[in-house]
C-alpha cells in the first residue's frame, strides 16, 4: 500500500523549511498550536470518526486514483492523527510529508462532509494541519510567494500602488473607444457597492476588469473601484495557514469598503475569496456577520437579470455546461442562483453528474493551483474523474464562475484532451448584452 | 465460577452502569465547556433547526450521498444499530434479570426475533471486520483499537447467542457475555463507541455551519 513518503516531490520551500526543524521544535509548536489555538472540533473529530472509509468515494483525488492514502481519512491519518499520536515530536521530513499532503493534495472543498455520517469536517482539520507547517515555516515555494505579496503590498500578484489605477485607467481608456461615456469610478464615496476583484485581474486578466465596467455601464448601476490598497479580495494567506496576514487583508478589505461608505461589496467570479471575505476572515476578526455586505458576482448578475437591467441580443446558442465552484455552492448555496443565470444567457445547458452541492472540485482551489509547477500534474491527474465527468456532457462550452476553477478545468481540459473551452458568467454577459453605446 | 457469575452480575453490573452513565455525561459536560472555552467563533452559528434536518436526512436509510453511495455499509450500518439497541433493551432475558433485581419490567421482543436479530448483529459484526482487513481504504486506517471495540461488540452478541442455545458451558458463556457487555459499556465513553455520544453534535454543528452560513444542504 503506498504512502505519501512513496510520492514526495521536490519543493524548495518545504525542503529548506525542514531543513531548519528539530523534532523538539516541532513538539513545541505542536503542542502550543492544539493548546492555544485547536478546542473541542478537533478533539470530537479525531476521538469519533470511526474510520469507516466512507469518505472515500467523496474525494477526486481518490476517485481518480483508487488508492486508498488518498482518501479524507487517510490524509488525516497519515498528518494529523500521527502527529497526535506521536505528541508532535515526529523527525522533520514528517511536517515535508504532512504539508505536501496538506497544501497539495487536499483542496478543502469539504465534500467529504457529504460523506460522513459523523460530520466530521476533514478541511478544517487538514487547515490545522497547514497552520502548524506554516508556523513550523514549510510551506511549498510558489504560495509562500504570494503570501508574502500580501503581506508587503496587500495583494497576492505583487503589484504595486501606482500599478492599481494604472491599470483601472488603462482599461477604462480602452472601453471608452467601445463604450464612450464608460467610466471606471474610483473612491467613489457613497456608491452602492464596491467591486473588488483578485490580484491576478490587473496582473494578467484585464479583460474581466473591462468587461466588468462595460456590463455595470450598461446596467446603469452605482459602482466604485477602491483607489488604494484594500481593492485585493483574494487570500493566499488563508491557504498557507498564516492567520494574521490573512486577517490583515482581510480587514484592509473590508475597511476599504467603509472607507468609501458603499452599501456592499460586489466580489468578482473568484471562489476561494469569496470563502475568505465570508466564512474565515470575519469570524477571525470577531465579527460574527459582515462589517459590510458580501456578495458574490453570480449573486449580483441574478440580481441584475431580476430587475431586467441586462438585455441580450441574443442567447448563446452552443450547449453549455455549468461547474459549481466548492466555495460559492457548499460554500454559500448559489447553486440555483447560478442554475438561473446560466439559463437566461444560454439555450442548451447539459449538467454535470454529480451536481450542485455534491460537485467534485476541480482540483485547483484550497492553494493547491498556487503551490505551483512542482505539483501541476499530480492535481491535474488528480482530477481525472472530473476530465470523465465533463467528457460525458459532450459539450464544448464549461461556464465556471471561479478563477481557480478556470485553472484547474483549463489544465485538465488540455491534458485529457477534452476540446472545451472554459468561459467566465461576465464573458457571456459581456458577449450577449445590448451594448447601449456601440454604435 | 460462580462467585466470579456472582462479581458479575453484582458489583461489576453497578460498576460497568456507573462508569457508562457517569462517564458519558462527564465526556459531554467536558466537551461542552472546552467548545464554549475555545470554539466561541463557531458555537455561535449552532443552530438546531438546521441541525435537525440535516439528522432528519442522515437518520434516514439512504437519505444522504454518503449513505447512497455506500449501499453496502449503509444497509449493514442501519440494520447494525438498530438491532444492537433493540435486542440488548427488550431481550426477555434481561428484563427479567431486571425484574429479579430492581422489580422493573417492560414488554419483550419474542425470543425467537431477539435470537435472529442478535444472530443479525454478529453477522454484521464479521462484516465490518473483514471490511476492515479487506477492503483496503478501510484497512490504511484501521488500528487495533478498531479492531478490539468490534470484537467487543460482536462477543457480546455472540455469547449471548450462545448462551441462550445452550451451547459450551452455559455458566461460563454467560459470565462471559456479561463481562463482555459490561467492557463494553464501560468502553462507550472512552473509546470511538463515544460516537453514540458526539455523533448528533458533530453532525448537528456542521448541520448549523452549512444551513445558516453557506446555506447548502450537507447531506
Amino acid at each position: 500500500m503506498s504512502t505519501i513518503a512513496d510520492r514526495l516531490i521536490e519543493d524548495t520551500g518545504l525542503r529548506r523549511g525542514v531543513s531548519r526543524l528539530t523534532p523538539e521544535k516541532i513538539e513545541k509548536v505542536f503542542k502550543e498550536l492544539v493548546a492555544g489555538e485547536c478546542g473541542a472540533r478537533l478533539k470530537t473529530y479525531v476521538e469519533t470518526c470511526v474510520r469507516c472509509g466512507m469518505c472515500a468515494k467523496a474525494c477526486h483525488y481518490y476517485m481518480s486514483h483508487k488508492d486508498p492514502s488518498y482518501t479524507p481519512v487517510a490524509k488525516v491519518s497519515q498528518t494529523m492523527w500521527r502527529l497526535l499520536a506521536a505528541g508532535g515530536r515526529v523527525d522533520p521530513q514528517v511536517i515535508y510529508e504532512c504539508a505536501q499532503i496538506a497544501y497539495t493534495e487536499c483542496n478543502l472543498c469539504r465534500r467529504c462532509i457529504h460523506y460522513c455520517p459523523l460530520g466530521i469536517d476533514t478541511g478544517y482539520i487538514i487547515s490545522v494541519v497547514r497552520r502548524l507547517c506554516h508556523k513550523l515555516g514549510c510551506t511549498p515555494q510558489y504560495i509562500q510567494d504570494t503570501a508574502h505579496s500580501h503581506s508587503a503590498t496587500l495583494n497576492q500578484m505583487w503589484v504595486k500602488d501606482d500599478e492599481w489605477p494604472d491599470t483601472l485607467q488603462w482599461q477604462e481608456d480602452e472601453a471608452r473607444e467601445e463604450f464612450p461615456g464608460l467610466r471606471i469610478p474610483l473612491d467613489v464615496e457613497g456608491a452602492d457597492f464596491m467591486y473588488s476583484v483578485i490580484a491576478p485581474e490587473p496582473k494578467f486578466r484585464t479583460q474581466l476588469i473591462y468587461q466588468a465596467a462595460a456590463i455595470f455601464n450598461a446596467a446603469g448601476v452605482s459602482w466604485t473601484m477602491p483607489a488604494t490598497p484594500g481593492w485585493d479580495n483574494s487570500n493566499m494567506a488563508m491557504f498557507t495557514g498564516d492567520s494574521e496576514i490573512m486577517s490583515r487583508v482581510e480587514r484592509a478589505h473590508y475597511e476599504t469598503a467603509q472607507r468609501l461608505r458603499v452599501k456592499r461589496i460586489v466580489m468578482g467570479e473568484c471562489g476561494h475569496a469569496f470563502r475568505a471575505v465570508y466564512d474565515v476572515a470575519n469570524r477571525w476578526l470577531g465579527w460574527k456577520w459582515h462589517p459590510v455586505p458580501v456578495v458574490h458576482s453570480v449573486e449580483f448578475f441574478w440580481e441584475l437579470i431580476q430587475q431586467g437591467r441586462i438585455k441580450l441580443t441574443h442567447k448563446y446558442a452552443d450547449p453549455v455546461t455549468i461547474h459549481d465552484p466548492c466555495n460559492i455552492i457548499r460554500g454559500r448555496g448559489l447553486m440555483d442562483k447560478l442554475r438561473e443565470v446560466v439559463h437566461f444567457l444560454c439555450e442548451n445547458v447539459v449538467e454535470m453528474s454529480p451536481n450542485r452541492e455534491h460537485n467534485y472540485c476541480c482540483c485547483a482551489g484550497g492553494g493547491v493551483i498556487n503551490c505551483g509547477p512542482p505539483f501541476k500534474n499530480v492535481r491535474i491527474v488528480g482530477n481525472s474523474i472530473k476530465a470523465e465527468q465533463l467528457k460525458a456532457t459532450g459539450v464544448h462550452t464549461l461556464v465556471a464562475p471561479c478563477h481557480n476553477c478556470h485553472g484547474g478545468l483549463e489544465d485538465i481540459i488540455s491534458k485529457f484532451g477534452l476540446g472545451m473551452h472554459t468561459k467566465f458568467l461576465g464573458d457571456l454577459i459581456y458577449e450577449l448584452m445590448e451594448k447601449p453605446e456601440a454604435e | 465460577m460462580h462467585a466470579l457469575y456472582d462479581l458479575a452480575v453484582g458489583p461489576l453490573a453497578w460498576l460497568a452502569f456507573a462508569v457508562f452513565i457517569l462517564g458519558s455525561v462527564y465526556r459531554l459536560l467536558s466537551m461542552r465547556a472546552l467548545a464554549f472555552k475555545k470554539d466561541g467563533a463557531f458555537v455561535a452559528y449552532i443552530s438546531w433547526p438546521h441541525a435537525i434536518k440535516s439528522l432528519a436526512h442522515w437518520f434516514t436509510p439512504f437519505g444522504a450521498l454518503g449513505w447512497k453511495e455506500n449501499p453496502g455499509v449503509t444497509a449493514a450500518t442501519f440494520i447494525f444499530h438498530i438491532c444492537l439497541f433493540l435486542v440488548p433493551l427488550f431481550l426477555m432475558g434481561h428484563i427479567v434479570l431486571f425484574d429479579t433485581f430492581r422489580g422493573w419490567s417492560w414488554p419483550a421482543l419474542p425470543d425467537g426475533a431477539a435470537d435472529t436479530l442478535a444472530i443479525v448483529v454478529v453477522v454484521i459484526c464479521a462484516y465490518f471486520l473483514w471490511r476492515r482487513v479487506s477492503v483496503p481504504e478501510v484497512r490504511f486506517v484501521t488500528g487495533p483499537q478498531d479492531i478490539l471495540v468490534v470484537s467487543l461488540v460482536g462477543l457480546t452478541f455472540l455469547t449471548g447467542v450462545l448462551a441462550y442455545h445452550r451451547i459450551g458451558d452455559n455458566l461460563l458463556v454467560t459470565t462471559l457475555h456479561i463481562l463482555c457487555g459490561e467492557a463494553m459499556l464501560i468502553a462507550i465513553p472512552f473509546t470511538r463507541l463515544s460516537h453514540m455520544l458526539f455523533a448528533v453534535f458533530s453532525r448537528g454543528y456542521i448541520a448549523s455551519e452549512f444551513g445558516s452560513v453557506r446555506h447548502a444542504k450537507d447531506w
